[in-house]
C-alpha cells in the first residue's frame, strides 16, 4: 500500500535529470562507456547476452511485479518473435525464409509476438492466482513440443540456422560493439517504458487490481482488458527480447524454448527481484555470470545445479531477490513481501 | 430434476418424454454404436476413413494404457494440490526419480515387482521429507512453495543427469507379464472367411487394470475411511479442520507420501512399458498439468476424466496428424478453460 502512495505522488518538480534520477543516469553513462573497457567477450557473452536476457525477465516482471500473473510462457511469446524473424527473414537452412526486409520484419515478428501474448493472456485469465503458472507452463511446454514435431511450420528438431543481425546506415549489427549498442538500445527503452508505465494511469491501476481485484471490480474497471493488456505489453518487450535472442545466437530451434529456457526466465527474475524494473538485469547479470563461470567452480556439466542452489536460497531467503537484500540493507526494517498479492488475488 | 413444471408441461402436451428419457436414450444409441465399432467387421468406408480398424483400436488401447499412466501421475499431483495448494512442479521429477530407483532395483534383485515396491516407497519418503523439510516452513505462502518445487526440480534434473548419465533405459518386464493376448476384436476377414483378431500387449493391458484398481482405491480411502474424510474436509476448508482437532500436518505428510509414492509407481510402470531418459519429467509434468486443469483441482474423478480425454487425444492425435498431435491436447485445455475455467470436475 504505501508503495503505491508513493508512486501516485510523480516527481514532476524539479528538473528534468532530477525526475529522471541520478543513479539511472550514473547506470546509463557506465553502459554506455562499458565496451570502452571491456574485452570482446565480454561485451558480447557477458554484456549483450546479460541485456537480453534482462529483457526477457523484464517482460515477466511487468506481469509478475506490477499484474500479480506469473507467466511462464514468456520466452514461448520470445520464441514465436525468434521463429518469425527465422521464417520470414532470411536463413541458411534453406526452408521458408521469405527475405523480408528488417524494417518490416522486425516489427511484425514484435506485434505477432504481442498478439499472442495477448492471447496466452486471454487463455490464463480465466481462472486466477497460482492457476496462471500451471496454464502459462502448460502452455509453454506445449509450445516447445509443437516445434519439435511440426515440420511444416518450424523445421522440427533442427530449426533454423543462419539467422544474421540486418547491416544498415552503413553499419553491421553483427558485429560485437554495434550489437551490444543494439541490445543496450533495445533494453533502455524498454526500462525506460517500463518505468514510464508503471506511474501512469494505467500502471497504478494494474497495481491495484493485482492488491485487490474483486474492490476494483466492484468500481467499474475492466480488470480481465487490464490484465490481458499487460499480456500485451509484455508481449512487445519479450518479442524484442527474442528477435534479439535469435540475432546473437544465430539460430532458433526448440531447444532454444524449452522448459528449461522457460525457468530460466523465472529464476533471473526471481533472483534480481519483481519489485523494480532494474531487478530483472541484475538476475540476467547474476545467471549469466554463474553460466559462464560455474565451469570453474562446479565443473562444466553441473551449473545447473549450482543455478538451482542459488535460486533456492534466494527464495528462502529473500524472497524479493537482490533487490530486497539491497533493501533490506539499506532500511534495516522489515517490509511486506512481494509474493503477498497472491493471497489478496484469492480473496 | 425430472419432476420440474417444465416436464410436467411436456408430459401434457403428449411427448411423453422427460429430460431423463431422452438422456437415457441417447446412452443407449451411443453404447450401441460403441458396441457396433468394436465388435462388427467395419464396412470399406469406415475403414477408409480412419485407415484400418486395427490401427484406430491399437490408437485406442494404446491411449487408454498411456490415460492409466497419466492418471497414476496425475492422481497424486491433485490430491496435492487440492488439499495444500501447493503446485508441486517436481512432480515430473517424482515421476522420473522412481523410473530410475526401479531400474537399479529391478536389475539387481531380479524381480520387477520388487522395483515397483521400491518405486513407491523411496518417493513416499522422499515426499515426506519434502514436506516436513521445506513446505512446512513456508505454510500458506503459494507462490513461494512453487518457486521452491521448481528450484528442486532444476537440481533434482541435474543430479539425476549426473547420476544415470542421459542413457535410455528400460526396465525389464517379467516373462509372466510378456507378451500379446487376442482381443475379441474382429479387425478382417480373410479372403477364405478366417476371423482376423486384434492382438495387443498384455503387458499394457496388465498397466490400465492396474491404473483402474488404484484408481477405485484411492476412491475408497477418500470416501470410506477416516483418513479419506480428514482429507476431503481438509481440500473444503483447512482451518476448520485444524480447528476440530485433527493434526493438519500429519494429514498433509500422508497426502504427500501417497501423491508422491504414486508418481513413484507410475515412473516403474512408464518406465518399462515405455522408457526411462532425461526429459521424460518434462513430460509427465506437463501430462500431469494438463491432465489437472481439464480435470478439475483436487479432484480424483477429475483426474481419471482428464487423463482419459489427454491420453486417448495425444494417441489418436500420433495416427491420424502425428505433427499436430499437441495441439490437439491444447484444443481440449483452451476449450475446457472457455466453457468450465474450474475444470471438469472442479469447483469453485
Amino acid at each position: 500500500m504505501s508503495e503505491l502512495l508513493t508512486a501516485a505522488r510523480p516527481r514532476l518538480d524539479g528538473t528534468f535529470l532530477e525526475r529522471i534520477g541520478l543513479g539511472n543516469i550514473a547506470l546509463v553513462i557506465f553502459l554506455v562507456i562499458y565496451p570502452a573497457v571491456a574485452s570482446e567477450f565480454f561485451i558480447v557473452q557477458i554484456g549483450a547476452y546479460s541485456l537480453i536476457w534482462g529483457m526477457l525477465a523484464l517482460s515477466l516482471m511487468i506481469l509478475a511485479g506490477y499484474g500479480g500473473m506469473v507467466s511462464m510462457a514468456q520466452i514461448s511469446i520470445a520464441g514465436v518473435a525468434g521463429y518469425t524473424v527465422a521464417i520470414f527473414g532470411m536463413n541458411h537452412t534453406g526452408v521458408h525464409g521469405f527475405g523480408w526486409p528488417f524494417w518490416i520484419l522486425v516489427p511484425f515478428a514484435v506485434l505477432l509476438a504481442a498478439l499472442v501474448a495477448g492471447l496466452i493472456g486471454l487463455i490464463s485469465n480465466r481462472t486466477e492466482g497460482i492457476y496462471t503458472i500451471m496454464i502459462t507452463l502448460a502452455v509453454a511446454t506445449g509450445f516447445f513440443y509443437f516445434t519439435q514435431q511440426n515440420y511444416a511450420l518450424f523445421n522440427g528438431h533442427s530449426g533454423f540456422a543462419g539467422i544474421d543481425a540486418p547491416k544498415f546506415w552503413g553499419i553491421n549489427w553483427r558485429a560485437p560493439v554495434p550489437f551490444y549498442y543494439l541490445c543496450l538500445g533495445c533494453a533502455v527503452l524498454s526500462y525506460a517504458a517500463v518505468l514510464y508505465a508503471s506511474r501512469s494511469a494505467y500502471g497504478l491501476t494494474l497495481q491495484a487490481v493485482r492488491d485487490n481485484a474483486r474492490r476494483m471490480r466492484a468500481l467499474g474497471y475492466d480488470v480481465t482488458r487490464h490484465k490481458v493488456v499487460a499480456y500485451f505489453y509484455s508481449g512487445l518487450i519479450a518479442g524484442m527480447g527474442g528477435v534479439l535472442l535469435v540475432w546473437f545466437n544465430g539460430r532458433i530451434s526448440p531447444g532454444t524454448i524449452d522448459v528449461s529456457a522457460a525457468i530460466n526466465v523465472l529464476v533471473i527474475a526471481v533472483i534480481g527481484g519483481m519489485r523494480h524494473p532494474i531487478g530483472p538485469f541484475l538476475g540476467a547479470v547474476v545467471v549469466v555470470l554463474i553460466q559462464t563461470f560455474a565451469i570453474d567452480v562446479v565443473g562444466a556439466e553441473r551449473y545447473n545445479t549450482l543455478i538451482g542452489l542459488v535460486f533456492l536460497l534466494i527464495v528462502f531467503a529473500s524472497p524479493d531477490g537482490i533487490l530486497g537484500l539491497w533493501e533490506k540493507a539499506k532500511l534495516r526494517a522489515p517490509r511486506e513481501q512481494v509474493f503477498s498479492w497472491i493471497r489478496c488475488g484469492r480473496g | 430434476m425430472s419432476l420440474t413444471g417444465e416436464t410436467g408441461a411436456e408430459m401434457l402436451a403428449g411427448g411423453g418424454f422427460s429430460r431423463r428419457h431422452v438422456w437415457i436414450l441417447a446412452a443407449l444409441v451411443g453404447a450401441a454404436v460403441v458396441a457396433w465399432l468394436i465388435f462388427a467387421i467395419w464396412p470399406a468406408w469406415l475403414s477408409a476413413a480412419l485407415i484400418s480398424k486395427r490401427a484406430f483400436f491399437s490408437a485406442v488401447l494404446n491411449g487408454l494404457t498411456l490415460s492409466g499412466l497419466y492418471f497414476l501421475v496425475a492422481s497424486g499431483f491433485t490430491l496435492v494440490f487440492g488439499l495444500m495448494r501447493n503446485v508441486n512442479l517436481a512432480h515430473g521429477s517424482l515421476y522420473l526419480l522412481g523410473a530410475y530407483i526401479g531400474y537399479e532395483v529391478t536389475n539387481r534383485t531380479g524381480y520387477w515387482l520388487f522395483g515397483v515396491a521400491a518405486g513407491f516407497a523411496v518417493l513416499a519418503v522422499i515426499g515426506v521429507a519434502m514436506q516436513v523439510f521445506v513446505f512446512r516452513h513456508l505454510e500458506g505462502d503459494d507462490l513461494r512453495q512453487t518457486l521452491v518445487t521448481l528450484g528442486i526440480s532444476i537440481v533434482a534434473a541435474d543430479l539425476m543427469l549426473a547420476v544415470w548419465t542421459g542413457t535410455t533405459y528400460q526396465i525389464p518386464i517379467p516373462s509372466w507379464l510378456d507378451g500379446a493376448v487376442t482381443l475379441p476384436i474382429v479387425t478382417a476377414v480373410r479372403a477364405n472367411g478366417e476371423l482376423i483378431f486384434l492382438r495387443y500387449t498384455f503387458f499394457r493391458l496388465v498397466v490400465l487394470a492396474t491404473a483402474i484398481v488404484i484408481g477405485i482405491g484411492l476412491w475408497f480411502m477418500l470416501n470410506r475411511t477416516r483418513v479419506g474424510m480428514m482429507i476431503r474436509a481438509g481440500v473444503d476448508d483447512r482451518a476448520m479442520l485444524s480447528a476440530s482437532g485433527i493434526n493438519v500436518h500429519a494429514v498433509f505428510a500422508i497426502v504427500f507420501a501417497v501423491g508422491a509414492g504414486l508418481a513413484g509407481i507410475a515412473g516403474v510402470i512408464g518406465g518399462s512399458v515405455l522408457s526411462v531418459a532425461p526429459g521424460e519429467d518434462v513430460r509427465y509434468l506437463l501430462a500431469s498439468l494438463v491432465v489437472v486443469i481439464v480435470g478439475g483441482m483436487g479432484s480424483i474423478t477429475g483426474a481419471a476424466i482428464g487423463a482419459l480425454l489427454i491420453g486417448l487425444a495425444e494417441q489418436i492425435g500420433l495416427v491420424y496428424f502425428p505433427t499436430y498431435g499437441v495441439v490437439l491436447t491444447f484444443v481440449i485445455m483452451v476449450a475446457v478453460l472457455a466453457l468450465r475455467p474450474q475444470g471438469i470436475m472442479g469447483r469453485l
